[in-house]
């Protein structure tokens, strides 16, 4: 895990559902949709062009209103969520990140940390995109089946869960966004592979994070996410943050929409885990073959008598 | 943290002065200064809604959770808990901060009729041309790292003392100038949390910092920087 190379980037992210181009909600590997749109090409060159696009919300503009106010809504979605997305178009023409998933950009320019240009913009749409999608009109009130069983598992109860992720949304200082996310069995810490994974690795955990940051840098899987810049409430609340945060979990979030990515998590993760089972195998036998190789080379050597 | 061993210090002295056992004092708390110009009155530049919610309301803010960490340091000092002394460095410095930094923003601003936007006189104004070439350099450089600043925090105009050199830096959050390097002194800071303008220029950072020229006070900066290079 200490390089790139070796981060299971394209099977952690196979398809939209959690880290491509959409962090939305599907399911299905509908690669189509990932396909970027071809933009004019100058002659000659046959460098696909890709250009991600800016998803509306997945409802009108007024629809969260008296809760967040369609002025919000058209400043935060219209104009902030739309800069992000075009200037990481511009930045990313004829660079290595131009073709990648919108989330395999935000991993790769996170470069462990040492962020490139490009992370902030890919960070920043990718983040827009599913706080969207983790609201819905008269959302709010309380999960049910197994993220709720997961929730109480892993906060004591419900009503913990919701202290708990209030106050990192409250205490994130500055710019930022707050997290439920899936951990999956990984040590925490970034250079390190977890050597004796086990299922109860697996736990829900409410993270804060900086400016443009979310965790899939960390090989989290992101449930539900709110943004806690002062873009995202000014307008509704002014200087009230911890008001437009009690709102957000009481009329807003879509519990519906955070469990159908613990779902589509836990997919990912199985199939994660099997490509990661295949590919040890595979260099196991690599080395098999190798030693053998190495034996019969050596005993051809030593015993081939047309050498003589 | 220079603060926080005068903290300690008062406290050690103190607790010499009254004994160890009966330890009762009174803790100095923090209090909202006065804004020196009514709040409409940076307008159309500021709108007064903007100046009086950052004033009463997140000024305040940082001067309470500023007052509260102090307590708890103290407390935590008292009782030799290391571990709750390094906790508390975050919040206070972040509080802290806020409330160092808004208390120089304020002098910072003055309205047109009293001066805002008037550029310095005297050796501020050569220091400046001699460091940025020029004024509009000056603003130029400042307007481009304010609006390049990803999330909150500030730009600013500081003075090295050593070199006596002048500097645009800037700094997240509530980080105040001395974070960058603990020879500089901050003569002008502007803030660029959303806070700060959104009411009136929604996402346009770039407008607000451009409108902000117009009041500001660099006689108040000529002021600081003729104290440290006299």
């Amino acid at each position: 895990m200490a390089s790139l190379a070796t981060r299971p980037i394209a099977l952690t992210f196979p398809c939209q559902g959690l880290g491509g181009r959409t962090p939305g909600l599907q399911f299905q590997c509908t690669n189509k949709k990932m396909v970027p749109r071809k933009c004019a090409r100058k002659a000659g060159s046959t460098k696909i062009c890709a250009k991600f696009e800016l998803k509306p919300p997945p409802y009108p503009m007024d629809a969260l209103e008296p809760h967040m106010s369609r002025e919000t809504l058209e400043y935060h979605w219209g104009k902030h969520h739309r800069a992000y997305v075009e200037n990481l178009n511009k930045q990313i023409v004829g660079t290595e990140l131009d073709g990648m998933s919108l989330g395999d950009i935000v991993i790769v320019s996170y470069n462990n940390g040492d962020m490139l240009p490009a992370f902030n913009n890919a960070a920043q749409a990718w983040n827009h995109e599913f706080f969207w999608e983790s609201m819905k009109p008269s959302g709010g009130g309380k999960p049910s089946g197994e993220l709720l069983q997961l929730i109480e598992r892993d906060f004591g109860s419900f009503e913990k869960f919701l202290q708990e992720f209030k106050s990192a949304a409250a205490t994130q200082f500055g710019s930022g966004w707050a997290w439920l996310a899936y951990k999956a069995n990984r040590l925490n810490v970034d250079n390190a592979v977890n050597p004796l994974p086990s299922e109860e690795d697996k736990k829900l955990v409410v993270v804060k994070s900086p400016n443009a940051v979310n965790p899939l840098v960390w090989d989290y899987f992101p449930l539900l996410t709110i943004d806690v810049w002062e873009h995202a409430y000014y307008l509704d609340f002014q200087n009230r943050r911890p008001d437009y945060i009690s709102i957000f979990m009481d009329k807003l979030v879509s519990w519906e929409a955070v469990s159908r990515r613990l779902e589509i998590a836990k997919a990912l993760l199985v199939e994660r885990e099997k490509e990661e089972e295949r590919k040890k195998r595979e260099e196991e036998d690599d080395e098999t073959a190798d030693d053998e190789a190495v034996k019969m080379y050596v005993e051809s050597d030593g015993d081939d008598p047309e050498n003589d | 943290m220079a603060l926080l061993s005068h903290v300690t210090r008062k406290t050690l002295t103190e607790s010499l002065r009254l004994g160890l056992k009966s330890h009762v004092r009174e803790l100095q708390t923090f209090t909202l200064p006065d804004l020196p110009y009514e709040y409409g009155a940076l307008e159309p530049a500021i709108s007064g809604e903007i100046m009086q919610l950052h004033h009463q309301k997140h000024h305040q803010t940082y001067i309470t959770n500023y007052n509260k960490a102090l307590e708890q340091l103290d407390q935590a000092i008292n009782k030799g808990d290391t571990s709750a002394v390094v906790k508390l460095q975050s919040a206070i410095k972040f509080n802290g901060g806020g409330h160092i930094n808004h208390s120089i923003f304020w002098k910072n601003l003055t309205p047109v009729g009293e001066g805002g936007g008037e550029p310095p006189h005297g050796s501020l104004g050569w220091a400046i041309d001699t460091n940025f070439g020029s004024m509009e350099a000056l603003i130029q450089r400042m307007n481009a790292e304010g609006a390049a600043l990803q999330g909150s925090g500030w730009v600013w105009l500081g003075l090295d003392k050593e070199s006596k050199k002048l500097v645009v830096e800037t700094t997240a959050n509530q980080d105040p100038l001395v974070t960058k390097g603990l020879s500089l002194v901050p003569l002008l800071g502007i803030d660029v949390w959303e806070h700060a303008y959104y009411l009136q220029y929604k996402n346009v950072r770039p407008d607000y910092l451009k409108n902000i020229w117009k009041v500001i006070n660099w006689k108040y900066a000529g002021e600081l920087y003729q104290k440290e290079c006299p």
